[in-house]
């Protein structure tokens, strides 16, 4: 058989694998990772719709996505992003929608010397630590409210030198898990996932502290499939989904139950 | 512009280079003219930078410097303090990751040279590091050159491995490279735009001259 005679079927799997029907592309921000996994996996068994979710910084979808990638559902940690996109005409106009507020905590391994439940931010200040790691403050909206939080309780010039900055929460959290920081300002909801909640101990910052980090949801345009994007939309809003964001430390929007 | 970015870059290309060269030459020789039957798995040693994607390297310097790893804690001691987050954290990394930019150009100049040349001056009597140093290198310009040029141009443009064990630090670990990103990543077009811009001719400078010394424009 000639080699080329391939080429038709391998082209028309190809395009079917593709452009797989019942399959919805999401695009979420890496603070969701644990939390929209289950909801995706538990979407996934009712309707038998596949979703692909793509984890990462809320900058970098946003980009995207204005620069047309294809997401069918954009989590952003910050309402900023899918707020622009909304005025500048690339979201489906109302469907808009702030699911959830995120809360930063403290966070150290295992071992560490430090004792977050009698100390609390004064931890920052203890000989021990070396490095604080929080997320980047220009572009990471955890970043940002660790930001707030420091200079509100008047720690930030005290702790400046020796901040170092994750590149989003997750690499953060990898900053103060694998030693290399000794603690860190995190999300609730990674300091709640599987992977870290047996290796350390949090303290949630007292949330007046920081302004508060809401996370909204968007479907883009570009969606290439809007039906199923909503399907999953409406059912992230039902309780049972907002039970597992809750479990996972998000609050639910301010000014509703 | 971030001129302290660029700048942090620019000395970290510099030391990166230097103490590439240093270790680079007696390594490509031995490349070069070993017949140790098991000198391949060397080479492929050097050459894994060139297939591995940064983030392995990032990841095992990552754990390796921290204190949950015995050689974290051994550096900790030895010097009081991390090696990770530190501009020199940075050049191990880099070292690594530009080691086969340095090595491959030198051993294949090295290996070029006419060996009867290295025959005469060993009849001679003129011992094998003379001879290294009075026939070899001077034979082996243009591949030392580039050798030089290329580690330089890719510790410069270094961006995986920076991110993941560097923790951004300005002035100290936040490189160029990573600036761009975090422009970027602000939304900052026109800033990013500009640094950007400038990397690209720098970069493209730097390989002019290389492939210029190749081709022998300037006698050398």
């Amino acid at each position: 058989m000639k080699i080329w005679r391939l080429w038709p079927p391998l082209l028309a799997i190809s395009v079917l694998a593709w452009s797989a029907p019942g399959e919805i592309t999401v695009a979420a921000a890496s603070d969701l990772t644990f939390a929209l996994t289950e909801i995706a996996h538990r979407f996934e068994q009712k309707t038998g719709t596949r979703v692909k979710v793509a984890f990462g910084s809320s900058g970098n979808f946003f980009a995207q996505i204005q620069n047309g990638a294809t997401f069918d559902v954009f989590f952003s940690a910050d309402v900023d992003y899918p707020r622009k996109l909304a005025a500048g005409g690339l979201a489906v106009a109302p469907t808009l929608w702030v699911y959830g507020t995120g809360r930063i905590v403290l966070w150290v391994p295992s071992g560490s010397p430090v004792n977050l439940g009698r100390m609390g931010m004064k931890a920052l200040l203890d000989p021990s630590v070396a490095k604080i790691a929080i997320a980047n403050p220009a572009h990471a909206p955890y970043g940002h409210a660790a930001k707030s939080a420091l200079e509100n309780l008047k720690l930030y010039d005290q702790v400046r030198d020796k901040l170092v900055l994750g590149e989003n929460i997750s690499q953060t959290a990898q900053f103060v898990e694998s030693g290399n920081a000794q603690i860190g300002i995190l999300a609730l909801s990674l300091a709640l996932a599987p992977t870290l909640k047996d290796k350390g101990t949090y303290w949630e910052i007292p949330a007046d502290s920081y302004p508060p980090i809401e996370q909204a949801a968007i479907i883009p345009t570009a969606a290439t499939d809007k039906t199923l994007a909503r399907a999953f939309l409406d059912y992230v809003r039902t309780p049972e989904a907002q039970a597992i964001l809750h479990e996972y430390g998000f609050q639910p929007p301010a000014g509703k139950p | 512009m971030s001129w302290q970015a660029l700048a942090l870059s620019v000395k970290l290309a510099l030391v990166v280079s230097v103490v590439l060269f240093l270790i680079g030459l007696p390594i490509a020789y031995w490349i070069a003219y070993s017949r140790w039957r098991w000198k391949f798995l060397v080479e492929s040693i050097v050459a894994l930078p060139l297939v591995l994607p940064p983030t392995v390297l990032g990841f095992y310097l990552l754990v390796a410097m921290g204190t949950r790893s015995p050689l974290g804690r051994l550096w900790l001691r030895a010097f009081g303090h991390s090696l990770s987050f530190t501009f020199e954290g940075l050049v191990v990394a880099s070292l690594i990751y530009s080691l086969p930019f340095t090595v491959q150009p030198f051993a294949a100049a090295f290996r070029s040279v006419d060996q009867q040349l290295v025959h005469a001056s060993a009849t001679l009597g003129v011992s094998r590091l003379r001879t290294f140093a009075r026939v070899i290198v001077p034979l082996s310009y243009a591949g030392i050159i580039t050798g030089l040029v290329l580690s330089f141009a890719h510790t410069l443009g270094e961006f995986g491995v920076v991110l993941m064990v560097g923790g951004n630090i300005p002035g100290v670990t936040r490189t160029v490279s990573i600036d761009i990103y975090d422009q970027v990543q602000s939304l900052n077009y026109v800033a990013a735009n500009q640094t950007a811009l400038l990397l690209l001719a720098v970069s493209f400078l730097t390989l002019s001259v290389v492939y210029a010394v190749n081709r022998k424009v300037w006698a050398l």
